[in-house]
Protein backbone atom coordinates (compact mmCIF):
# COMPACT_ATOMS: atom_id res chain seq x y z
CA UNK A 1 0.00 0.00 0.00
CA UNK A 2 1.12 3.89 -0.77
CA UNK A 3 2.10 5.85 2.10
CA UNK A 4 -0.67 7.74 2.80
CA UNK A 5 0.50 11.37 1.89
CA UNK A 6 3.94 11.36 0.50
CA UNK A 7 5.57 14.31 -0.75
CA UNK A 8 8.87 14.59 -3.09
CA UNK A 9 10.97 17.20 -3.79
CA UNK A 10 8.09 20.11 -2.85
CA UNK A 11 9.42 23.68 -3.71
CA UNK A 12 6.38 26.42 -3.45
CA UNK A 13 7.04 29.77 -4.13
CA UNK A 14 4.68 32.74 -3.20
CA UNK A 15 4.19 35.46 -5.87
CA UNK A 16 6.30 34.26 -8.85
CA UNK A 17 7.55 36.67 -11.05
CA UNK A 18 7.78 39.92 -8.56
CA UNK A 19 9.87 41.37 -6.68
CA UNK A 20 7.60 40.16 -3.83
CA UNK A 21 8.22 36.35 -4.42
CA UNK A 22 9.30 34.28 -1.71
CA UNK A 23 10.29 30.62 -1.63
CA UNK A 24 8.15 29.46 1.61
CA UNK A 25 8.62 25.67 1.19
CA UNK A 26 12.32 24.62 -0.99
CA UNK A 27 12.68 20.79 -1.54
CA UNK A 28 10.83 18.85 1.13
CA UNK A 29 10.64 15.37 0.90
CA UNK A 30 8.15 13.63 3.19
CA UNK A 31 6.14 10.09 3.35
CA UNK A 32 3.51 10.11 6.21
CA UNK A 33 2.00 6.56 6.95
CA UNK A 34 -1.65 5.55 8.09
CA UNK A 35 -2.48 5.83 12.00
CA UNK A 36 0.58 8.36 12.54
CA UNK A 37 0.58 10.70 15.03
CA UNK A 38 2.71 14.14 13.72
CA UNK A 39 3.85 17.21 14.79
CA UNK A 40 4.85 19.67 12.63
CA UNK A 41 7.26 22.35 14.55
CA UNK A 42 9.45 25.49 13.58
CA UNK A 43 9.90 28.85 14.39
CA UNK A 44 7.23 31.80 12.99
CA UNK A 45 7.80 32.09 8.99
CA UNK A 46 9.23 28.23 8.95
CA UNK A 47 6.47 27.41 6.39
CA UNK A 48 4.23 25.14 8.73
CA UNK A 49 1.00 26.55 7.57
CA UNK A 50 2.12 26.49 3.94
CA UNK A 51 3.40 22.84 3.97
CA UNK A 52 0.01 21.36 5.43
CA UNK A 53 -1.83 23.07 2.73
CA UNK A 54 -0.31 21.24 0.09
CA UNK A 55 -1.70 17.80 1.81
CA UNK A 56 -5.14 18.44 0.83
CA UNK A 57 -4.54 20.70 -2.45
CA UNK A 58 -5.30 24.39 -1.44
CA UNK A 59 -1.94 24.80 -2.66
CA UNK A 60 -0.11 23.13 -5.54
CA UNK A 61 3.74 22.62 -5.50
CA UNK A 62 5.65 24.76 -7.42
CA UNK A 63 8.10 22.29 -8.45
CA UNK A 64 8.09 18.37 -7.27
CA UNK A 65 4.57 16.15 -6.35
CA UNK A 66 2.19 15.87 -4.22
CA UNK A 67 0.60 12.20 -3.75
CA UNK A 68 -2.41 11.45 -0.92
CA UNK A 69 -3.77 8.36 -1.14
CA UNK A 70 -1.73 6.82 -4.76
CA UNK A 71 -3.30 9.79 -6.15
CA UNK A 72 -1.01 12.93 -7.18
CA UNK A 73 -3.28 16.26 -6.43
CA UNK A 74 -1.76 18.24 -9.60
CA UNK A 75 -3.59 16.00 -11.75
CA UNK A 76 -6.65 14.82 -10.14
CA UNK A 77 -9.91 17.05 -10.88
CA UNK A 78 -11.70 16.06 -7.54
CA UNK A 79 -10.30 17.93 -5.23
CA UNK A 80 -13.40 17.89 -3.20
CA UNK A 81 -13.22 13.99 -2.47
CA UNK A 82 -9.59 14.77 -1.66
CA UNK A 83 -10.71 17.29 0.74
CA UNK A 84 -12.90 14.77 2.62
CA UNK A 85 -10.05 12.84 3.20
CA UNK A 86 -8.14 14.86 4.55
CA UNK A 87 -9.42 17.05 6.70
CA UNK A 88 -7.65 20.57 7.76
CA UNK A 89 -8.29 23.11 10.82
CA UNK A 90 -6.96 26.57 10.21
CA UNK A 91 -5.33 28.52 12.58
CA UNK A 92 -7.92 30.43 14.91
CA UNK A 93 -10.67 27.89 13.06
CA UNK A 94 -13.21 30.08 15.35
CA UNK A 95 -12.87 33.13 13.31
CA UNK A 96 -14.67 30.70 10.17
CA UNK A 97 -17.26 30.01 12.36
CA UNK A 98 -21.03 31.46 10.43
CA UNK A 99 -24.03 29.68 11.04
CA UNK A 100 -26.99 30.76 13.10
CA UNK A 101 -26.92 27.78 15.45
CA UNK A 102 -23.91 24.90 16.59
CA UNK A 103 -25.91 22.59 14.59
CA UNK A 104 -26.06 23.88 11.33
CA UNK A 105 -22.15 24.56 11.47
CA UNK A 106 -21.36 20.98 12.85
CA UNK A 107 -23.39 20.23 9.78
CA UNK A 108 -21.98 22.23 6.99
CA UNK A 109 -19.27 20.17 6.26
CA UNK A 110 -21.58 17.18 6.10
CA UNK A 111 -24.18 18.82 3.90
CA UNK A 112 -21.61 19.81 1.49
CA UNK A 113 -20.57 16.23 0.97
CA UNK A 114 -24.67 15.70 0.46
CA UNK A 115 -25.20 13.43 3.67
CA UNK A 116 -28.83 13.01 4.45
CA UNK A 117 -30.38 14.62 7.50
CA UNK A 118 -30.29 11.56 9.29
CA UNK A 119 -26.72 10.37 8.91
CA UNK A 120 -25.99 13.77 10.06
CA UNK A 121 -27.74 13.93 13.06
CA UNK A 122 -26.21 10.97 13.77
CA UNK A 123 -22.69 12.07 12.80
CA UNK A 124 -23.54 15.55 14.86
CA UNK A 125 -24.18 13.75 17.97
CA UNK A 126 -21.11 11.43 17.59
CA UNK A 127 -18.21 14.61 17.21
CA UNK A 128 -19.85 16.32 19.67
CA UNK A 129 -19.27 13.47 22.71
CA UNK A 130 -15.75 13.12 21.02
CA UNK A 131 -14.76 16.11 21.33
CA UNK A 132 -16.59 16.88 24.77
CA UNK A 133 -19.05 19.19 24.49
CA UNK A 134 -22.34 17.95 24.93
CA UNK A 135 -23.36 19.97 27.33
CA UNK A 136 -23.68 22.94 24.42
CA UNK A 137 -27.18 23.02 23.47
CA UNK A 138 -26.56 22.41 19.57
CA UNK A 139 -29.65 25.19 18.93
CA UNK A 140 -27.49 28.12 20.28
CA UNK A 141 -26.28 30.76 18.43
CA UNK A 142 -22.13 29.98 17.95
CA UNK A 143 -21.08 33.20 18.64
CA UNK A 144 -22.90 33.57 22.19
CA UNK A 145 -20.05 30.59 22.65
CA UNK A 146 -16.60 31.20 24.79
CA UNK A 147 -13.91 31.90 22.58
CA UNK A 148 -12.70 27.91 23.76
CA UNK A 149 -15.90 26.18 23.07
CA UNK A 150 -16.03 27.99 19.74
CA UNK A 151 -12.51 26.83 18.69
CA UNK A 152 -14.14 23.24 19.60
CA UNK A 153 -17.23 23.06 17.79
CA UNK A 154 -15.16 24.61 14.75
CA UNK A 155 -12.74 21.78 15.02
CA UNK A 156 -15.84 19.35 15.63
CA UNK A 157 -17.30 20.64 12.32
CA UNK A 158 -14.30 19.66 10.35
CA UNK A 159 -14.01 15.96 12.53
CA UNK A 160 -17.63 15.83 11.78
CA UNK A 161 -16.81 14.40 8.12
CA UNK A 162 -15.20 11.93 9.45
CA UNK A 163 -11.75 12.34 7.54
CA UNK A 164 -8.98 9.65 7.19
CA UNK A 165 -6.44 12.61 7.99
CA UNK A 166 -6.86 15.53 10.45
CA UNK A 167 -4.33 18.33 9.89
CA UNK A 168 -4.71 20.71 12.69
CA UNK A 169 -2.57 24.12 12.48
CA UNK A 170 -1.91 25.58 15.59
CA UNK A 171 -5.01 23.99 17.66
CA UNK A 172 -3.93 24.86 21.10
CA UNK A 173 -2.88 29.06 20.64
CA UNK A 174 -5.09 30.82 22.80
CA UNK A 175 -6.45 28.20 24.77
CA UNK A 176 -6.24 27.72 29.07
CA UNK A 177 -3.61 25.12 30.03
CA UNK A 178 -6.53 22.67 31.21
CA UNK A 179 -8.23 23.43 27.50
CA UNK A 180 -5.08 22.53 25.74
CA UNK A 181 -4.75 19.45 28.29
CA UNK A 182 -7.99 17.72 27.12
CA UNK A 183 -8.26 18.77 23.56
CA UNK A 184 -4.74 16.69 22.74
CA UNK A 185 -6.19 13.83 24.72
CA UNK A 186 -8.96 14.03 22.85
CA UNK A 187 -7.35 14.13 19.33
CA UNK A 188 -4.35 11.47 20.79
CA UNK A 189 -7.43 9.20 21.84
CA UNK A 190 -8.95 9.35 18.31
CA UNK A 191 -5.52 8.34 17.03
CA UNK A 192 -5.64 5.60 19.12
CA UNK A 193 -8.77 3.76 19.41
CA UNK A 194 -9.90 5.02 15.49
CA UNK A 195 -7.11 4.98 13.92
CA UNK A 196 -6.94 8.48 12.87
CA UNK A 197 -4.16 9.80 11.06
CA UNK A 198 -2.88 13.00 13.16
CA UNK A 199 -0.86 16.00 12.00
CA UNK A 200 -0.32 18.49 14.39
CA UNK A 201 0.91 22.11 13.81
CA UNK A 202 2.84 23.67 16.65
CA UNK A 203 5.89 26.07 17.65
CA UNK A 204 6.17 24.60 21.17
CA UNK A 205 7.93 21.06 21.38
CA UNK A 206 6.35 20.68 24.99
CA UNK A 207 2.75 20.88 24.16
CA UNK A 208 2.71 17.70 22.01
CA UNK A 209 5.52 15.82 22.43
CA UNK A 210 3.67 13.13 24.90
CA UNK A 211 1.56 12.57 22.20
CA UNK A 212 3.29 12.49 19.27
CA UNK A 213 5.26 9.41 18.25
CA UNK A 214 6.89 11.60 15.17
CA UNK A 215 8.56 15.42 15.23
CA UNK A 216 9.32 16.73 11.90
CA UNK A 217 11.43 20.13 12.48
CA UNK A 218 10.89 22.74 9.67
CA UNK A 219 13.46 25.39 9.52
CA UNK A 220 13.35 27.99 6.67
CA UNK A 221 11.08 25.89 4.56
CA UNK A 222 13.23 22.89 5.06
CA UNK A 223 12.85 19.83 6.74
CA UNK A 224 15.28 20.37 9.74
CA UNK A 225 14.77 16.86 11.70
CA UNK A 226 12.59 14.24 10.98
CA UNK A 227 12.04 11.51 14.14
CA UNK A 228 10.68 10.41 16.96
CA UNK A 229 10.34 12.47 20.16
CA UNK A 230 13.49 10.72 21.66
CA UNK A 231 15.43 11.48 18.63
CA UNK A 232 14.69 15.05 18.35
CA UNK A 233 15.45 16.11 21.99
CA UNK A 234 18.71 14.84 21.92
CA UNK A 235 19.63 17.79 19.43
CA UNK A 236 18.33 20.36 22.17
CA UNK A 237 20.75 22.86 21.60
CA UNK A 238 20.16 23.22 17.81
CA UNK A 239 16.13 23.66 18.91
CA UNK A 240 16.95 26.30 21.33
CA UNK A 241 19.31 27.88 18.92
CA UNK A 242 16.62 28.73 16.55
CA UNK A 243 14.11 29.27 19.29
CA UNK A 244 11.85 26.50 19.37
CA UNK A 245 9.97 26.02 23.13
CA UNK A 246 11.81 23.01 24.86
CA UNK A 247 9.47 21.02 27.53
CA UNK A 248 11.58 22.20 30.63
CA UNK A 249 12.12 19.35 32.17
CA UNK A 250 14.53 18.63 29.10
CA UNK A 251 16.41 21.95 29.53
CA UNK A 252 16.64 21.45 33.02
CA UNK A 253 18.10 17.59 32.33
CA UNK A 254 20.46 19.04 29.15
CA UNK A 255 21.71 22.13 31.72
CA UNK A 256 22.60 19.32 34.42
CA UNK A 257 24.12 17.34 31.87
CA UNK A 258 26.58 19.92 30.35
CA UNK A 259 27.57 20.36 34.17
CA UNK A 260 28.84 16.87 33.63
CA UNK A 261 26.00 14.97 35.70
CA UNK A 262 26.19 11.62 33.58
CA UNK A 263 22.01 11.73 32.65
CA UNK A 264 19.93 11.31 29.93
CA UNK A 265 18.05 14.44 28.62
CA UNK A 266 15.90 12.83 26.10
CA UNK A 267 12.82 12.06 28.21
CA UNK A 268 9.39 12.56 27.48
CA UNK A 269 7.60 13.56 30.74
CA UNK A 270 8.08 14.38 34.78
CA UNK A 271 7.22 10.61 35.43
CA UNK A 272 10.58 9.66 33.67
CA UNK A 273 12.36 12.91 34.42
CA UNK A 274 11.94 11.93 38.26
CA UNK A 275 13.49 8.33 37.59
CA UNK A 276 16.25 9.21 35.76
CA UNK A 277 17.21 11.63 38.71
CA UNK A 278 16.80 9.44 41.08
CA UNK A 279 18.38 6.74 39.29
CA UNK A 280 21.29 9.45 39.09
CA UNK A 281 21.32 10.49 42.43
CA UNK A 282 21.23 7.08 43.81
CA UNK A 283 24.61 6.31 41.41
CA UNK A 284 26.40 9.47 43.05
CA UNK A 285 25.98 7.44 46.77
CA UNK A 286 27.66 9.52 49.28
CA UNK A 287 27.05 13.15 49.27
CA UNK A 288 30.90 13.99 48.30
CA UNK A 289 30.39 12.91 45.22
CA UNK A 290 27.64 15.04 44.10
CA UNK A 291 29.15 18.03 45.85
CA UNK A 292 31.54 17.60 42.37
CA UNK A 293 28.88 18.74 40.41
CA UNK A 294 29.40 22.67 40.03
CA UNK A 295 26.37 24.47 41.31
CA UNK A 296 26.17 27.61 39.34
CA UNK B 1 -9.82 30.95 -6.43
CA UNK B 2 -7.59 33.02 -4.21
CA UNK B 3 -8.50 37.13 -4.60
CA UNK B 4 -6.13 39.71 -6.14
CA UNK B 5 -5.72 43.29 -6.32
CA UNK B 6 -3.17 45.15 -8.06
CA UNK B 7 -4.74 48.45 -7.52
CA UNK B 8 -3.51 50.86 -5.02
CA UNK B 9 -0.80 48.33 -4.76
CA UNK B 10 2.57 49.58 -3.03
CA UNK B 11 5.94 47.68 -4.07
CA UNK B 12 8.40 48.42 -1.12
CA UNK B 13 11.43 48.81 -3.14
CA UNK B 14 14.61 50.94 -2.53
CA UNK B 15 14.78 53.57 -5.38
CA UNK B 16 15.16 56.68 -6.20
CA UNK B 17 11.67 57.52 -7.27
CA UNK B 18 10.71 55.72 -4.16
CA UNK B 19 12.69 57.91 -1.95
CA UNK B 20 11.32 61.28 -3.15
CA UNK B 21 8.81 63.64 -0.86
CA UNK B 22 5.47 62.13 -1.33
CA UNK B 23 3.94 65.07 -1.80
CA UNK B 24 5.90 66.22 -4.54
CA UNK B 25 5.26 62.86 -6.17
CA UNK B 26 1.41 63.31 -5.84
CA UNK B 27 2.00 67.16 -7.10
CA UNK B 28 4.14 65.86 -10.59
CA UNK B 29 1.58 63.63 -11.02
CA UNK B 30 -1.11 65.89 -10.78
CA UNK B 31 0.63 68.51 -13.26
CA UNK B 32 1.36 65.05 -15.55
CA UNK B 33 -2.62 64.74 -15.57
CA UNK B 34 -3.15 67.92 -16.64
CA UNK B 35 -0.61 68.22 -19.46
CA UNK B 36 -1.82 64.62 -20.94
CA UNK B 37 -5.28 66.18 -21.15
CA UNK B 38 -3.90 68.93 -22.89
CA UNK B 39 -1.67 67.69 -25.37
CA UNK B 40 -2.77 67.68 -29.05
CA UNK B 41 -0.51 65.17 -31.04
CA UNK B 42 1.30 62.48 -30.82
CA UNK B 43 4.91 64.00 -29.90
CA UNK B 44 3.97 65.30 -27.27
CA UNK B 45 2.60 61.65 -26.22
CA UNK B 46 5.64 60.22 -27.36
CA UNK B 47 7.41 62.87 -25.32
CA UNK B 48 5.57 61.96 -21.90
CA UNK B 49 5.53 58.34 -22.37
CA UNK B 50 9.24 58.41 -22.89
CA UNK B 51 9.60 60.48 -19.74
CA UNK B 52 7.40 57.50 -17.83
CA UNK B 53 9.48 55.18 -19.26
CA UNK B 54 12.55 57.10 -17.61
CA UNK B 55 10.44 57.01 -14.28
CA UNK B 56 9.70 53.83 -14.42
CA UNK B 57 13.38 52.38 -14.89
CA UNK B 58 14.61 54.54 -11.96
CA UNK B 59 11.85 53.45 -9.93
CA UNK B 60 12.74 49.65 -10.17
CA UNK B 61 9.09 48.62 -10.54
CA UNK B 62 9.03 45.80 -13.39
CA UNK B 63 7.02 47.59 -16.36
CA UNK B 64 4.74 44.22 -16.18
CA UNK B 65 2.93 45.92 -13.07
CA UNK B 66 2.71 48.86 -14.96
CA UNK B 67 0.88 46.96 -17.47
CA UNK B 68 -0.85 44.81 -14.80
CA UNK B 69 -2.95 48.54 -14.03
CA UNK B 70 -3.88 48.54 -17.60
CA UNK B 71 -5.55 45.10 -18.24
CA UNK B 72 -8.41 45.67 -16.87
CA UNK B 73 -9.29 48.82 -18.41
CA UNK B 74 -8.31 47.09 -21.74
CA UNK B 75 -12.27 46.35 -23.47
CA UNK B 76 -12.87 50.30 -21.93
CA UNK B 77 -9.45 51.20 -24.12
CA UNK B 78 -11.01 49.44 -27.05
CA UNK B 79 -14.75 50.88 -26.88
CA UNK B 80 -13.28 54.15 -26.81
CA UNK B 81 -10.85 53.72 -29.96
CA UNK B 82 -13.85 52.26 -31.49
CA UNK B 83 -16.07 54.80 -30.90
CA UNK B 84 -13.93 57.48 -32.39
CA UNK B 85 -12.95 55.69 -34.90
CA UNK B 86 -16.19 55.29 -36.52
CA UNK B 87 -17.97 58.59 -35.15
CA UNK B 88 -15.78 61.01 -36.86
CA UNK B 89 -16.17 62.45 -39.48
CA UNK B 90 -13.65 62.46 -42.37
CA UNK B 91 -12.44 60.44 -45.24
CA UNK B 92 -13.57 57.57 -45.06
CA UNK B 93 -10.76 54.79 -45.07
CA UNK B 94 -12.62 51.64 -44.78
CA UNK B 95 -16.36 49.80 -44.27
CA UNK B 96 -16.99 47.80 -41.81
CA UNK B 97 -20.51 46.33 -41.81
CA UNK B 98 -22.75 49.48 -42.21
CA UNK B 99 -19.67 51.45 -40.17
CA UNK B 100 -17.15 53.92 -42.24
CA UNK B 101 -14.00 54.40 -40.40
CA UNK B 102 -12.34 57.52 -41.20
CA UNK B 103 -8.89 59.33 -41.02
CA UNK B 104 -9.67 61.24 -38.63
CA UNK B 105 -11.49 59.06 -36.64
CA UNK B 106 -8.11 56.79 -36.29
CA UNK B 107 -6.08 59.65 -35.53
CA UNK B 108 -8.60 60.69 -32.48
CA UNK B 109 -9.23 57.23 -31.48
CA UNK B 110 -5.24 56.63 -31.03
CA UNK B 111 -4.74 59.85 -29.40
CA UNK B 112 -7.70 58.88 -27.01
CA UNK B 113 -5.95 55.35 -26.44
CA UNK B 114 -2.54 56.79 -25.69
CA UNK B 115 -4.12 59.33 -23.39
CA UNK B 116 -5.84 56.90 -21.66
CA UNK B 117 -3.05 54.93 -21.26
CA UNK B 118 -0.57 57.24 -19.75
CA UNK B 119 -3.27 58.28 -17.40
CA UNK B 120 -3.79 55.12 -16.08
CA UNK B 121 0.32 54.57 -16.39
CA UNK B 122 1.46 57.76 -14.52
CA UNK B 123 -1.33 57.01 -11.95
CA UNK B 124 -0.29 53.43 -11.18
CA UNK B 125 3.55 54.07 -10.89
CA UNK B 126 2.34 57.01 -7.98
CA UNK B 127 0.46 54.11 -6.22
CA UNK B 128 3.69 51.46 -6.80
CA UNK B 129 5.66 54.02 -5.56
CA UNK B 130 4.20 55.33 -2.76
CA UNK B 131 2.80 53.28 0.56
CA UNK B 132 -0.88 54.90 1.21
CA UNK B 133 0.15 56.26 4.27
CA UNK B 134 2.73 58.62 2.61
CA UNK B 135 -0.50 59.16 0.10
CA UNK B 136 -2.52 60.28 2.90
CA UNK B 137 0.09 61.90 4.47
CA UNK B 138 0.75 64.01 1.65
CA UNK B 139 -3.01 64.56 0.88
CA UNK B 140 -3.63 65.61 4.96
CA UNK B 141 -0.40 68.01 3.97
CA UNK B 142 -1.56 69.57 0.78
CA UNK B 143 -5.51 70.20 2.26
CA UNK B 144 -4.09 71.87 5.48
CA UNK B 145 -4.38 74.95 4.42
CA UNK B 146 -8.43 74.54 4.12
CA UNK B 147 -8.56 73.36 7.71
CA UNK B 148 -9.13 77.37 8.08
CA UNK B 149 -12.30 77.34 6.63
CA UNK B 150 -13.10 74.36 8.46
CA UNK B 151 -12.41 72.10 6.06
CA UNK B 152 -11.89 68.48 8.26
CA UNK B 153 -8.64 67.52 6.13
CA UNK B 154 -6.98 65.92 9.25
CA UNK B 155 -10.17 63.26 9.72
CA UNK B 156 -10.47 62.75 6.06
CA UNK B 157 -6.90 61.63 5.83
CA UNK B 158 -7.45 59.62 8.95
CA UNK B 159 -10.18 58.02 7.40
CA UNK B 160 -8.41 57.62 4.25
CA UNK B 161 -5.48 56.31 5.99
CA UNK B 162 -7.27 53.79 7.72
CA UNK B 163 -9.63 52.16 4.90
CA UNK B 164 -6.09 52.03 2.64
CA UNK B 165 -4.60 50.41 5.78
CA UNK B 166 -7.11 47.69 5.80
CA UNK B 167 -7.50 46.08 1.88
CA UNK B 168 -4.31 44.04 2.29
CA UNK B 169 -5.45 43.05 5.72
CA UNK B 170 -9.48 42.24 4.06
CA UNK B 171 -8.38 40.46 1.15
CA UNK B 172 -5.84 38.32 3.34
CA UNK B 173 -8.72 37.24 5.42
CA UNK B 174 -11.05 37.10 2.60
CA UNK B 175 -8.70 34.47 1.16
CA UNK B 176 -8.31 32.80 4.61
CA UNK B 177 -11.96 32.36 5.05
CA UNK B 178 -12.59 30.86 1.75
CA UNK B 179 -9.95 28.45 2.22
CA UNK B 180 -11.19 26.98 5.52
CA UNK B 181 -14.81 26.67 3.99
CA UNK B 182 -13.34 24.99 0.47
CA UNK B 183 -11.37 22.74 3.14
CA UNK B 184 -15.01 22.04 4.56
CA UNK B 185 -16.16 21.08 1.42
CA UNK B 186 -17.68 24.47 0.33
CA UNK B 187 -18.44 25.04 -3.70
CA UNK B 188 -18.09 28.55 -4.30
CA UNK B 189 -17.23 28.65 -8.00
CA UNK B 190 -20.22 26.25 -9.09
CA UNK B 191 -23.72 26.61 -9.46
CA UNK B 192 -26.13 29.63 -10.99
CA UNK B 193 -26.51 33.03 -9.51
CA UNK B 194 -28.44 31.76 -6.69
CA UNK B 195 -26.85 29.25 -5.23
CA UNK B 196 -23.60 30.85 -5.72
CA UNK B 197 -25.00 33.66 -4.19
CA UNK B 198 -25.92 31.60 -1.40
CA UNK B 199 -22.34 30.35 -1.55
CA UNK B 200 -21.54 33.63 -0.32
CA UNK B 201 -23.08 33.32 3.28
CA UNK B 202 -20.11 31.11 4.76
CA UNK B 203 -17.67 34.20 3.17
CA UNK B 204 -18.90 36.93 3.90
CA UNK B 205 -20.61 36.37 7.61
CA UNK B 206 -17.73 35.16 9.22
CA UNK B 207 -15.39 38.28 7.18
CA UNK B 208 -18.18 41.03 8.85
CA UNK B 209 -17.95 39.98 11.44
CA UNK B 210 -13.99 39.97 12.10
CA UNK B 211 -14.53 43.40 10.15
CA UNK B 212 -16.51 44.50 13.27
CA UNK B 213 -14.31 43.32 15.50
CA UNK B 214 -11.29 44.40 13.87
CA UNK B 215 -13.10 47.71 14.04
CA UNK B 216 -13.99 48.01 17.48
CA UNK B 217 -10.46 46.83 18.58
CA UNK B 218 -9.17 49.63 17.02
CA UNK B 219 -11.57 52.65 17.94
CA UNK B 220 -10.24 50.76 21.29
CA UNK B 221 -7.28 50.88 20.72
CA UNK B 222 -6.73 54.71 19.16
CA UNK B 223 -8.86 56.04 22.94
CA UNK B 224 -6.36 53.98 25.04
CA UNK B 225 -3.75 56.05 23.24
CA UNK B 226 -5.37 59.23 23.72
CA UNK B 227 -6.50 59.98 20.03
CA UNK B 228 -8.30 62.65 20.13
CA UNK B 229 -8.01 63.85 16.51
CA UNK B 230 -5.85 66.04 14.73
CA UNK B 231 -5.34 69.13 17.15
CA UNK B 232 -2.17 69.84 18.09
CA UNK B 233 -0.44 66.87 16.76
CA UNK B 234 3.21 66.43 15.83
CA UNK B 235 3.97 64.07 13.37
CA UNK B 236 7.26 61.18 13.74
CA UNK B 237 8.48 61.82 10.54
CA UNK B 238 8.63 64.94 8.63
CA UNK B 239 8.83 65.25 5.50
CA UNK B 240 12.18 67.68 4.01
CA UNK B 241 12.33 68.86 0.72
CA UNK B 242 15.44 68.01 -0.81
CA UNK B 243 17.19 68.77 -4.08
CA UNK B 244 15.69 65.64 -6.23
CA UNK B 245 12.63 66.72 -5.45
CA UNK B 246 12.43 70.30 -7.00
CA UNK B 247 14.52 68.68 -10.17
CA UNK B 248 11.71 66.18 -10.15
CA UNK B 249 8.81 68.70 -9.93
CA UNK B 250 11.21 70.76 -12.47
CA UNK B 251 11.49 68.05 -15.16
CA UNK B 252 7.68 67.08 -14.50
CA UNK B 253 7.05 71.14 -15.50
CA UNK B 254 8.94 71.34 -18.20
CA UNK B 255 8.54 67.87 -20.15
CA UNK B 256 4.88 68.70 -19.79
CA UNK B 257 5.05 71.99 -21.39
CA UNK B 258 7.43 71.02 -24.07
CA UNK B 259 5.12 68.30 -25.13
CA UNK B 260 2.01 70.88 -25.67
CA UNK B 261 4.31 73.24 -27.56
CA UNK B 262 5.84 70.37 -29.79
N1 LIG C 1 0.06 34.79 1.00
C1 LIG C 1 1.39 34.97 1.12
N2 LIG C 1 2.06 35.78 0.28
C2 LIG C 1 3.38 35.96 0.40
N3 LIG C 1 4.16 35.37 1.31
C3 LIG C 1 3.56 34.55 2.18
C4 LIG C 1 2.14 34.30 2.14
N4 LIG C 1 1.84 33.44 3.13
C5 LIG C 1 3.01 33.17 3.75
N5 LIG C 1 4.04 33.82 3.19
C6 LIG C 1 5.45 33.75 3.61
O1 LIG C 1 5.88 32.42 3.60
C7 LIG C 1 6.63 32.09 4.77
C8 LIG C 1 6.03 30.90 5.44
O2 LIG C 1 4.74 31.23 5.90
P1 LIG C 1 3.85 30.22 6.73
O3 LIG C 1 2.54 30.87 6.98
O4 LIG C 1 3.83 28.90 6.06
O5 LIG C 1 4.69 30.13 8.09
P2 LIG C 1 4.34 29.38 9.44
O6 LIG C 1 5.46 28.45 9.70
O7 LIG C 1 2.97 28.82 9.37
O8 LIG C 1 4.41 30.58 10.51
P3 LIG C 1 3.49 30.84 11.81
O9 LIG C 1 4.05 30.07 12.92
O10 LIG C 1 3.66 32.33 12.01
O11 LIG C 1 2.08 30.48 11.47
C9 LIG C 1 6.61 33.34 5.62
O12 LIG C 1 7.88 33.94 5.57
C10 LIG C 1 5.58 34.24 5.03
O13 LIG C 1 6.02 35.58 5.06
MG1 LIG D 1 1.16 29.23 10.30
Amino acid sequence: MPSLIELRDVWYQYNPNSPLSYWALKGIDLKIERGEFISIIGPTGSGKSTLIQHFNGLLKPTKGEVIVDGIEISKTKDLKALRKKVGMVFQYPETQIFSETIYDELAFGLRNYGYSEDEIKERVEDVVKKLGIEYIPLDKSPFLLSGGEMRRVAIASVLAMEPEVFVLDEPLANLDPQGRRELLKEIDYLNRKESLTVIIVSHDLSEVSKYADRIIVLFDGTILMDGPPREIFKNVEKLLEISLGVPQIVELLYTLYKKGADIPYNILDLDEAVRVIVKWRRSLGNRDKLRTIPTT
Amino acid sequence: MAIEISFGQYLPLNSSIHRLDPRIKLIATFISIIFIFIVKNFYGYALLASFLLGLIILSKVPPLYIFRGLKPLIFFILLTFALHLFTTQGTVIFHFWFLKGTMEGLRNGLLMVARFMLLISFSTLLTLTCSPLELTDALESLLSPLKRIGFPSHEIAMMMSIALRFIPVLVEETNRIIKAQVARGADIESGGILSRAKNLIPILVPLFINTFKRADDLALAMEVRCYRGGEGRTRMKEYVLSQSDFLFLFASIIVGIVSVLI
